[in-house]
């Protein structure tokens, strides 16, 4: 079984996540789009942390048998992974937009320019 | 086609509506089938209508279809989603000083022709936003949707209703017309990629006035729908999340005279 004091811990840790995700969405630091995997790892994190005897059931199932809160960490890692995988999708579009809006800021530039001196 | 033209656009008959300053805010997404025959039906339904069409990133002649029909076209360089090139078109009209805005989808679902019902509300000054609504007639609408996006616009005009405190039935309807203070408010701040539902709950908050006009939808004419069955349950999540921190947001009104 879990011990107690690692499972108040990680309720109240991942609990906190999710306040601070909802606190940077309400004041707009963060958007809708980018909370929803945030908020995803902050409700199941909460949900494994407070509810024991579920990630007992669950570490069974896996087969971890001596240690069950190894099975938090497993799925707070898989989140990570998926929100930064995601955040490498955000950043190659972003850069190729980036690059689309400096051709079209050098083209529009150089027209200006010319019936400037037109 | 000689008797069309000795006919009087529909539009002759709304009073106040000449002195007006007003443009039609076209969004359109690869329509280069549907958007000449919508530049067309705005034009009949009147001619002192200025058709700016926001081009959000099309791949087909789009731009170029639209420009041959004397619309305005503002092309955008790469794809917004729906919230963003809308609000392009919100921002032309407010700093081209428009006193009216009307919004038509580029996919031809709108018809012009029941614009004049939907700018009723905003002539007679009962309304800053007028939405024309598939599902505020009694009886049957002759909106056919798929089964699930139905319940999901349901469940949207249901909540939506709930928290303005004011019977809401259709909360994804682009079909607009907006005065200055709608566009105003738009032009400052949009919702993304499924904006009217937000937008509604935005209105309310602002404490700006919106009327909703029954009207019939057609079938889109070309192009595919953006919003597909995975995606509207994403939509609706988002969307749900962002009216429930949207209520823990301070609105901040926007001045008289801001327009």
């Amino acid at each position: 079984m879990t011990p107690l004091a690692v499972s108040i811990l990680g309720s109240i840790a991942s609990f906190a996540l999710l306040v601070v995700v909802f606190e940077l969405i309400r004041s707009r630091r963060l958007r809708e789009r980018y909370a929803l995997l945030w908020l995803a790892t902050g409700v199941i994190l909460t949900v494994l942390s407070a509810w024991r005897e579920g990630l007992n059931t669950i570490a069974g199932w896996v087969g971890v048998r001596s240690y069950p809160p190894a099975v938090l960490f497993a799925v707070g890692i898989l989140f990570i992974l998926a929100v930064l995988l995601h955040y490498s999708t955000v950043i190659s579009r972003l850069s190729d937009e980036n690059v689309v809006l400096a051709q079209r800021l050098a083209l529009l530039e150089r027209e200006l320019r010319e019936r400037g001196e037109g | 086609m000689p008797d069309l033209a000795v006919q009087p656009a529909p539009a002759a008959g709304l009073p106040g509506l000449a002195e007006l300053r007003r443009v039609a805010i076209v969004p359109a997404l690869n329509e280069e089938e549907t958007v000449p025959r919508v530049i067309d039906e705005l034009r009949t339904f009147d001619p002192g209508l200025d058709v700016v069409v926001v081009d959000d990133g099309s791949t087909d002649r789009t731009a170029a279809v639209a420009a041959a029909k004397g619309a305005r076209v503002l092309r955008l360089p790469f794809n917004l989603g729906i919230g963003g090139a809308v609000q392009t078109g919100f921002r032309y009209a407010f700093e081209q000083g428009y006193d009216l805005a009307v919004r038509v989808d580029g996919d031809g679902q709108h018809d012009p022709a029941q614009l004049g019902a939907v700018l009723a509300p905003v002539l007679r000054g009962e309304a800053d936003i007028a939405v024309g609504s598939r599902f505020a007639a009694a009886g049957p609408d002759g909106y056919r949707s798929s089964r699930s996006r139905r319940v999901g616009i349901r469940i949207l005009a249901a909540v939506v209703s709930r928290i303005v405190g004011q019977r809401v039935t259709d909360t994804t309807s682009g079909f607009q017309a907006l005065n200055r203070n709608g566009i105003a408010l738009f032009a400052r701040d949009y919702p993304h990629d499924y904006p009217e539902v937000e937008a509604t709950v935005m209105v309310f908050r602002h404490r700006l006035r919106l009327a909703e006009v029954p009207v019939t939808m057609r079938e889109r004419g070309g192009g595919r729908s953006s919003i597909t069955a995975l995606r509207s349950i994403y939509y609706m999540v988002k969307v749900l999340l962002a009216i429930f921190v949207g209520l823990f947001r301070r609105a901040d009104l926007l001045e008289d005279g801001a327009s």
